[in-house]
């Protein structure tokens, strides 16, 4: 009863948004008040089915109805509880709903939190919205029902939740990722009421702000995430390993930043009009390129799960209907937003134009790796298979992020308009000096080896850094205190200064894992040891452990740190009982400036085990970058002139009162 | 020259120069990234050159693995198509889903004994997913069989 309930809400689900995708677009084009105002109970009907049929698949997860496909694929009764709910989206179907629930939440908090709106945009806004949740739900219920039942053969067991899901970081990881996706189609319904209205001005570029922060900070910590787990669950000791997946989920991000970016210019200076179109729909079409590849299985992947041809086309033919439309449209209405404004040599939108060119390049050379096996097969056949390795994402991306990182910290002291160089050299020499010093010199002290790419890193994240601190004691310079002058500043500023902070953490992060990591596999026998650096790892042999739904072999791993005790850890090699899954688990022993990585290998006869051993300096800070950049975009979204410009409008009026009756 | 001229010349230049590192990079990096796949029967074919940085994939054959009584952390096994073998050697942690019967692909070379020497191996995380590329490789050895089969 309650999986036909969950599959009835989609249907009427899909009735709704195809009302909401049609009434108030008509309406706004018509003058029509009434249709255009059916576009927030519509959105609001649209979430709650959405919501309740997503309660009903989870209902049916919690209380093991195995008579629904989905869950009998994905779920058992050994599995915590804890799974059980997050198996919901453990698989295609279920994470499809998913999907489609929150872009469902994202129209509805746009149609409660845009009460400044204009009505027609606000309608225009939430049709486009709903057109997207329409093709996503004729998707779902043509290809994907989660409800599917198999009554005459119910399964009396579940076949489990693929274990590699089973942990904390990949439960959170897609719903964040999601948001994130799927928040970048506000961006892009803005994008399209914009052309098809041709007003595009600061206050339009004002209202989209927020949302692509939002969504831009989603995908951030959704990112962060599957590096995170990644991380410590494959059990490889890698945190990015320029996977087809990883790639799809970084390019909409990159691309969301360079908007953000141009977005803060079209604001500000109303230019880079059409671009800033062009981007919005470029990171949506991504996030949706992303959500294709996955699906469709068209690259091979760790994670190309359900792979199904029919699947695959029916999402192009919705990937190809977006993309294609949205594009025709911005060729046909982009002359009408063109920018007016002019702006000379360095200054500050020269200085973000860069900023948007390189990560667009960035984006491109990702997107070209990621697609030339597709492309090198569709040329020279079947037989003949290419695959892209990371050295070529390595060689083109480092760069191009070093040439980023330079620029990121000339244009925070860059001025809107024109910048003269003497300005420029006058508050950025000294800071150059510091960080290029600097940058050489620490590593040489701690490390005693001159290493040119780690200082190159050190003095660019430097650079940044104290450009950070530097432009903030600069702008608290002329108040009364410098309390008063942090006061002033605006939490937009403190939210980009901390993004900003992010990527030097970042940037510090990434670097010196990458050159100052030692990774050892060793064949141990019990009570043999490895020493790395300070560390001294003993192997102490490996027991048998039983879990909830596996049994662990789990090693012990005595670590003495300058010979003496530190702490015990223990990898573990987990077969999971329900589908006979191997899957290791490493133990970290996370640290601010340093993490210790044991996992487990495989058995070599005599007790002796295949034991990989990392030392990885300042992996954290990765993940710590990531943070503060997620914590930049929240903090500019909580900027009050996002909200209070209503407020202010009202304030304005008894002040003019004043005025009149001094005079 | 006018300094508008000059203004021009210097952004063509930039220009010029920029397309030019990039396309620079582009081949630098297509060299070091670019991973040709070929199966167990091709390469006894003799269609790789020694040292070539190369994929190759095939089944784990039945029986082949060895994991005791060597070196380190080294293991070897063997690689098929089931028209032709190809030994493979490995130093370091196996993939979780690795073992005999299933499909892997491995990254490296092949040495001048016709061995192969894996840096990488990648078994899918899934056992009753198969690699597109094992699946071709397959698919085109089981043809080669079928065709060598009516010629004789």
């Amino acid at each position: 009863m309650i999986p036909e309930l969950g599959h009835f809400a989609l249907i009427l689900a899909l009735c709704l948004a195809s009302l909401q995708a049609v009434f108030p677009m008509v309406g706004a084009h018509s003058g029509n008040t009434l249709w255009m105002q059916l576009c927030r109970p519509l959105s609001a009907g649209v979430w709650v089915f959405m919501l309740l049929a997503f309660g009903c698949l989870a209902y049916s997860f919690l209380h093991d109805d195995f008579s629904v496909a989905y869950v009998a694929r994905n779920s058992n009764t050994l599995l915590p509880v804890y799974y059980k709910f997050a198996a919901v989206w453990g698989a295609h179907e279920g994470s499809l709903l998913l999907w489609v629930l929150i872009l469902a939440t994202w129209g509805y908090a746009v149609s409660i939190l845009s009460r400044d709106l204009p009505l027609d945009i606000l309608a225009r806004v939430m049709s486009v919205m709903a057109l997207i949740t329409v093709g996503f739900l004729i998707f779902m219920l043509g290809t994907s029902n989660p409800f599917e039942r198999m009554l005459l053969n119910t399964p009396a067991e579940g076949a489990d939740l693929n274990p590699l899901l089973q942990d904390f970081g990949l439960t959170v990881h897609p719903p964040m990722l999601y948001m994130g996706y799927v928040g970048f189609s506000v961006a892009f319904s803005f994008a399209i009421a914009a052309l098809l209205t041709g007003r595009l001005d600061a206050a339009w570029a004002r209202w989209t702000r927020p949302w692509t922060n939002a969504a831009w900070t989603f995908l951030t910590v959704g990112i962060a995430l599957g590096s995170w787990w990644a991380y410590y669950e494959l059990g490889w000791g890698g945190w990015w390993f320029w996977d087809p997946v990883e790639n799809v989920s970084f390019m909409p991000w990159l691309v969301g930043t360079a908007l953000i970016h141009s977005l803060a210019v079209t604001e500000k200076r109303g230019v880079f009009k059409s671009w800033t179109v062009l981007l919005a729909i470029a990171a949506f079409s991504l996030s949706l390129l992303g959500a294709f590849i996955v699906r469709s299985g068209v690259i091979t992947s760790v994670h190309a799960f359900a792979v199904d041809p029919e699947r695959g086309m029916v999402l192009l033919t919705l990937l190809l209907l977006i993309i294609g439309g949205s594009l025709f449209l911005y060729a046909l209405r982009a002359p009408v937003v063109k920018g007016t404004a002019t702006y000379g040599g360095y200054s500050r939108e020269l200085f973000l134009l860069f900023n948007n060119i390189i990560l667009v390049v960035s984006t491109a050379t990702i997107l070209l790796g990621t697609l030339f096996p597709l492309i090198h097969e569709a040329i020279y056949g079947e037989a003949n298979k290419v695959s892209v390795g990371p050295p070529y994402f390595n060689t083109l991306f480092v760069p191009l992020m070093a040439v980023m990182a330079f620029f990121l910290g000339v244009s925070t002291f860059s001025r809107w308009k024109r910048t003269s160089l003497q300005h420029l050299w006058q508050n950025l020499g000294k800071l150059l000096t510091a960080s290029v010093v600097l940058g050489i010199v620490i590593p040489l002290l701690v490390t005693a080896h001159f290493n040119p790419s780690a200082m190159l890193a050190m003095a660019l994240a430097l650079w940044i850094a104290l450009g950070v601190v530097a432009d903030i004691w600069q702008k608290t310079a002329n108040k009364a205190s410098r309390v008063d002058g942090l006061r002033s500043l605006s939490l937009s500023y403190y939210g980009m200064q901390l993004a900003h902070l992010g990527v030097a953490v970042l940037i510090l992060g990434v670097c010196l894992t990458s050159h100052y990591s030692i990774e050892e596999d060793r064949r141990l026998a019990p009570n043999e040891s490895l020493t790395i650096g300070d560390y001294e790892f003993v192997f102490k042999g490996v027991e048998e452990r039983r879990g909830p739904n596996y049994i662990a072999d789990s090693a012990t791993i005595d670590v003495l740190k300058d010979g003496e005790f530190y702490l015990t850890m223990h990898p573990e090699k987990r077969r999971y009982l329900a589908r006979g899954d191997v899957q290791t688990e490493a133990d970290i022993q996370v640290g601010f400036f340093r993490d210790l990585f044991t996992a487990l290998g495989d058995p070599r006869g005599e007790g002796a085990w295949v034991v990989r051993i990392h030392v990885k300096p300042f992996v954290f800070w990765i993940w710590l970058g990531a943070f503060l950049m997620a914590a930049g975009g929240i903090t500019a979204i909580l900027d009050r002139r996002y909200r209070t410009k209503r407020v202010r409008d009202e304030a304005a009026v008894p002040a003019v009162g004043l005025k009149t009756a001094l005079e | 020259m006018h300094s508008a001229r000059k203004q021009k010349l210097y952004i063509v230049l930039s220009i010029v120069l920029g397309a030019a590192v990039a396309v620079g990079l582009l081949v630098v990096a297509f060299n070091e990234g670019l991973n040709v796949f070929f199966t167990p029967t091709e390469i006894t074919e003799g269609k790789v050159q020694p040292n070539q940085n190369i994929r190759i994939g095939g089944m784990v054959k039945e029986g082949s693995l060895v994991r005791e009584g060597l070196e380190g952390t080294r293991i070897e096994f063997v690689t098929t198509d089931y028209n032709a073998d190809i030994p493979v050697v490995y130093e370091g942690v196996l993939p979780d889903l690795f073992r005999e019967g299933q499909g892997v692909v491995a990254e490296g070379f092949v040495d001048e004994n016709g061995v192969f020497q894996a840096r990488q191996i990648m078994a899918k995380h899934d056992e009753n997913y198969m690699s597109a590329e094992v699946k071709a490789a397959l698919e085109a050895a089981e043809k080669r069989k079928a065709a060598g089969g009516i010629s004789q």
